[in-house]
């Protein structure tokens, strides 16, 4: 099977929106999963809520609110415009903002469920050894939470992949540029000969689905052994 | 040097713990929740008491009134944990080597003499995860001294371990001891472990302190020994060793009330051992016993007779400057009319040796 130009573009546009979107909110996520299971403050239900929101919301909402934030004319997007000259409304970049918002609450759980649960006297222990906060953090309970961090990344990226309702709000469905997959397929199913495209189309997102589930599966046992130190029996 | 006075409440529990550490090996010992862990880590900076004030070697730790609060990772104190602790994703090298990480590092041959004390050579690429109980608190042990600590803090290191390992690990303990220039604070319920090992001994119980002094004093007491057998209790006395029978395999060791004969004993002649006397291993006579197997019978005189429950009665016998302790029956006790001030005989069945080699500090 091979990709006629116009998919390889649609694939290769994914990928690198989805690749973003996750690598730009991953260290966000790590600290708000970290502030989630570590500190208490008052408005923590409140904050906790808040970034929990994108995963309840109607996503074209989510998309609304980026398109009136982020837009030429709105607040945040005027700032980047006027002193940056960056434009992210329309833009592949646009998508995988989207794409990020709706995957951070997945990614976030994740990583939070691992700082949870991980062997908390293993930080006292490396206090004891002279390790400060950020020394412990880097290197006990991050490399002891990879699993979690693993599971996350990869939750949102296949969020990221199949990103569609706030995607086309925010930034419309503009080949080349923001068409992903799932607004190809959706584009296809509306014209009356693309019947055949969108079910090559269908099948291509299976086959990425599969194998991110695939590898992620491989990566998280690894992790685990490793953290565990069971792969020491080798 | 340790200096500790702390307080502190959590719910019904009271810990309010007083006593001065030297050098060499500080016990605390006491049952289970007697509040001894707690004790450590407020040493460590773990745990923080409501009041009171903490000082090592003279520097303070932490002080209440002055609102002083020294961060764990400053107060430089080794600490090995019941359960190891070791971390389960990096070697046994780099668990070693973690608190160079945080320092200015540490010179290759100060890592090397720790290797090389607790034997640790052919461990040193594996993971913790397919080491032995005994391997992993020797790891422990090696990683807490490679942190320069000033202080090491041992919490129960033996507990989780089986009797051959326990004796292992406690063989590198006693090394250490007399290795390594370190005092140690060593948490323990066994009586065993603390006879052998400890110079001082705090005793704690329900959250406080109820005796601290030299390990012979505090262990030969008996009403100051809670949770402990009839079996257990008993006199520790320091001796030296005068004579060897290499034929019989007895030694002569001399103390300040005599001398006692022991068998098995692994030292040479003028080398100090600690010694254990059961008190159920001593029998009393009020005559100079003849043509009987016990080899140990000392002339003394009753100081106390404190009764204990079930008709067990605990007879104190002064002997030269040494305190022996003998456990007899209510019966027996009114029948010789034992009392305080009155000579006897006591006789000795069992010297177990708890230390050998090592003079106490």
């Amino acid at each position: 099977m091979s990709f006629t130009p116009e998919e390889a573009e649609v694939l290769w546009l994914s990928l690198r929106v989805a690749l973003w979107s996750v690598v730009v909110s991953l260290p966000f996520a790590v600290a708000v999963a970290y502030v989630l299971a570590r500190a208490s403050f008052p408005g923590k239900t409140l904050f906790d809520a808040a970034v929990h929101l994108p995963l309840v919301l109607p996503p074209v909402v989510v998309g609304y609110f980026l398109l009136l934030l982020f837009g030429r004319r709105g607040p945040l997007g005027e700032i980047l415009d006027q002193w940056f000259g960056i434009v992210i409304a329309f833009r592949w970049t646009g998508a995988a903002l989207a794409a990020g918002i709706m995957g951070f609450p997945l990614m976030v759980r994740a990583i939070r469920l691992s700082f949870e649960t991980l062997d908390r006297k293993l930080e006292d222990a490396a206090s004891t050894l002279g390790a400060g906060w950020m020394g412990v953090f880097l290197t006990v309970t991050l490399p002891l939470a990879l699993p979690g961090v693993i599971t996350g990344v990869l939750l949102s990226f296949a969020r990221s992949l199949g990103e569609f309702g706030a995607t086309i709000t925010f930034v419309s469905n503009i080949p080349g540029e923001t068409r992903t997959l799932p607004l190809a397929i959706y584009t296809y199913t509306q014209v009356p000969s693309g019947d055949a495209a969108a079910l090559r189309l269908s099948a291509i997102a299976v086959l990425l689905s599969l194998g991110a589930l695939y590898l992620s599966e491989v990566m998280v046992r690894r992790a685990t052994r490793r953290v565990r130190g069971d792969d020491a029996v080798a | 040097m340790l200096s500790l006075d702390i307080e502190r409440s959590l719910g019904d529990f009271r810990l309010a713990a007083s006593f001065e550490a030297g050098e060499g090996v500080t016990a605390l010992f006491g049952r289970s929740g007697a509040g001894k862990t707690s004790v450590v880590n407020a040493i460590a900076g773990i745990l923080h008491p409501d009041g009171g004030r903490i000082e090592i070697n003279g520097e303070t730790m932490f002080d209440a009134a002055r609102g002083i609060n020294v961060p764990t990772p400053k107060r430089h104190v080794g600490y090995v944990f019941q359960e190891g602790r070791l971390f389960p994703h990096l070697s046994v090298r780099q668990n070693l080597n973690y608190a160079g990480l945080f320092s200015r590092g540490m010179p290759a041959s100060e890592f090397d003499r720790v290797v090389a004390l607790l034997g640790l050579r052919e461990l040193l690429e594996r993971r913790p995860g397919n080491l032995s109980g005994g391997e992993k608190q020797r790891v422990a042990i090696g990683r807490a001294l490679l942190s320069s600590p000033r202080l090491l803090l041992l919490d129960e290191p033996l507990a989780s371990l089986d009797a051959h390992r326990k004796q292992e690990v406690l063989q590198y303990i006693e090394l250490i001891r007399d290795e390594v220039k370190v005092p140690i604070v060593y948490v323990s319920h066994a009586v065993e472990e603390v006879v052998r090992i400890a110079d001082t001994v705090v005793l704690m119980s329900a959250g406080s302190v109820l005796a601290v002094g030299p390990a012979e004093d505090v262990m030969g007491r008996p009403d100051l020994r809670p949770g402990e057998g009839a079996f257990e209790g008993g006199a520790v006395i320091d001796a030296k060793v005068v004579e060897q029978d290499m034929e019989h395999d007895i030694a002569t060791l001399a103390f300040d009330g005599g001398t006692l004969t022991a068998t098995n004993v692994d030292a040479l002649i003028g080398e100090p051992v600690r010694v254990r006397i059961r008190a159920r291993d001593v029998s009393i006579a009020l005559e100079r016993p003849r043509r009987i197997s016990i080899q140990n019978v000392l002339q003394g005189t009753i100081t106390g007779v404190t009764a204990g429950s079930n008709g067990i009665v605990d007879v104190a016998i002064e002997v030269g400057g040494t305190i022996l302790r003998s456990r007899v029956t209510r019966r027996a006790v009114e029948q010789l009319g034992l009392a305080e001030g009155l000579p006897v005989y006591a006789m000795v069945k069992a010297v177990s040796l708890t230390r050998a080699g090592s003079p106490p500090a």
